[in-house]
């Protein structure tokens, strides 16, 4: 068998963990220009089966934190996306896509309306890949808005699983109290932080923004707990594959639209055909289009499950049980919680009805499976 | 009892003209929890570097290569359904398949136990 060499001459920036990560024992990776822990000595399916059963620890300071700040920050920001921001309640967070002007997503992202006394103050977290790119982005279309303000000081740490509220609630009484995607100001272990119920794994949990110099504290802390244990960044990506969530530069990219991606529910009523701020983000004629006529898209983005215990990776090509292409699979693993192949992939949309049957070429064999509802595991967000 | 290694992480157990062959600590560590293996039909006659398996982990698919030429004559169904074996005991119970040697002057170029520890450590 061959085996992959890990080497790489790139220097690779570190998180403010880096040193427990290693003193985990962590396998460390290149990922987004990062050295990150792929998995601790337990092994990506132990952490991912602990994530399901009682709290995981991971580290996502590679991704970007921003702030948006200014009376017209809510109106600048919704004219990037295809989604609400304008009547997002203060305290509350929700998904959103950066757009190219051909309605290609550059960036998935979550922000929180943080309701400053001194006007709009919208908090952004964006993927590691792409934070510069997407800073650039913002700030060049509506810096002259309002002000831009990257926060490279910042650790953000996710704690995630059924147990992660009474691990939390220990060191910060009142998180509890929050719902799904709300959050605010706590001091947790005598670190402050900005938290949000929230996360990445279709699991109740938190993410947690401190300041660099506290998150080493703040990480021992939390692993103190009998509930929690580390796990690093293969567990992450079969637990949101699990939980249906598109990881970002496989599933979705630039040249892949919300509506193409299955992501219509990111895009409120409000922005779309007949709301009241319907269009007015990049893109729109075409994804207002394929809204209203979705027989006008040429691919969608389905959930699969295989029948047979044979994974599905990444970029296997697709067939219709008569053996024509019809597309291709984005992400593909052996879902470590329901012990089955789960996939989602890019299929023509004659194809996308649940149930439909099909083929994914493995090694030229095809293996068959079954288009199927997400998530593949129920979510547990605490909706209260 | 002889064991011998090859550079693509094999391991051969010779025993008459029937060798064991499965993958090595350092590979199966490196690949991670496998979670599903194929494996070749027994009668088949392979050549030397052919592919007679896949293993799979939750992160990576590789190859398992024919250390040397011959037919199979066995494969281990335990590990078809139950693919950990090849983390949990790789030397032993995670064994994949069983080979009858056409040229046993093939082994002379595979490694022997000390030499294999000095290359996996290489790479």
């Amino acid at each position: 068998m061959s085996l992959e060499s890990s080497a790489t001459p790139a220097p690779l920036l570190k998180t403010p963990l880096n040193d427990l990560h290693v003193e985990l024992g962590a396998r460390m990776v290149p990922f987004a220009g990062y050295s990150m822990p792929v998995q601790y000595p337990a092994g990506l399916m132990a952490e991912h089966l602990h994530t399901r059963s009682a709290a995981g620890l991971f580290d996502v300071s590679h991704m970007g934190q921003l702030r948006l700040v200014g009376p017209d920050a809510a109106a600048a920001f919704e004219s990037l996306m295809p989604v609400d921001v304008i009547d997002l309640a203060p305290g509350r967070q929700r998904y959103g896509l950066l757009l190219n002007d051909e309605g290609g997503i550059i960036d998935d992202l979550m922000f929180f309306n943080r309701d400053h006394a001194n006007g709009g103050d919208i908090f952004v977290i964006v993927n590691g890949a792409c934070k510069a790119g997407d800073i650039a982005h913002i700030q060049a279309k509506i810096g002259q808005r309002c002000e831009v303000i990257p926060m490279p000081e910042m650790a953000l740490l996710a704690l995630q699983g059924p147990q992660a509220v009474t691990a939390l609630q220990r060191l910060a009484p009142g998180v509890e109290q929050l719902v799904f995607m709300t959050g605010g100001r706590f001091t947790v272990a005598g670190c402050d932080c900005f938290l949000t119920r929230s996360g990445y794994t279709g699991e109740d949990g938190f993410e947690i923004s401190v300041d660099a110099s506290q998150a080493d504290a703040l990480a021992r802390a939390l692993l103190a707990q009998p509930e929690v244990k580390p796990v690093g960044l293969g567990a992450r990506n079969s637990l949101r594959l699990e939980a249906g969530l598109c990881l970002y530069g496989n599933d979705i990219d630039t040249t892949t639209t919300p509506v193409e991606a299955s992501l219509n529910w990111a895009i409120q009523k409000v922005r779309r055909t007949g709301g009241a701020r319907a269009g007015g983000f990049p893109g729109a004629d075409k994804i207002l289009a394929q809204l209203d006529n979705p027989a006008s898209l040429t691919r969608k983005r389905v959930g699969l499950k295989a029948l047979e215990r044979i994974p599905v990776r990444d970029h296997t090509a697709l067939h219709g049980t008569d053996g024509t292409p019809i597309g291709e699979v984005t992400s593909g693993l052996l879902g470590p919680t329901i012990n089955q192949p789960v996939a989602m992939g890019y299929v023509q949309p004659e194809f996308a009805a649940i149930g439909t049957r099909v083929n994914a070429m493995v090694r030229g064999k095809p293996v068959p499976m079954e288009v199927t509802a997400m998530p593949f595991v129920p979510t547990r967000y605490h909706r209260g | 009892m002889t064991v011998k290694y090859t550079e693509d992480h094999e391991w051969l157990k010779l025993e008459g003209d029937i060798a064991t062959v499965g993958i090595t600590v350092h590979a199966q560590d490196a690949l991670g929890d496998v979670v599903f293996v194929e494996l070749p039909e027994v009668g088949t006659t392979l050549a030397q570097k052919d592919t007679a398996g896949v293993v799979e982990s939750v992160k990576a698919a590789a190859d398992v290569y024919m250390p040397v030429s011959g037919e199979i004559t066995e494969v281990n169904e335990a590990l078809r359904d139950d693919p950990s074996l090849a983390n949990s005991d790789p030397l032993g119970a995670g064994w994949f398949f069983k080979v009858k040697l056409s040229d046993p002057s093939q082994l002379d170029a595979l490694m022997d136990e000390t030499s294999y520890t000095a290359f996996s450590e290489k790479v």
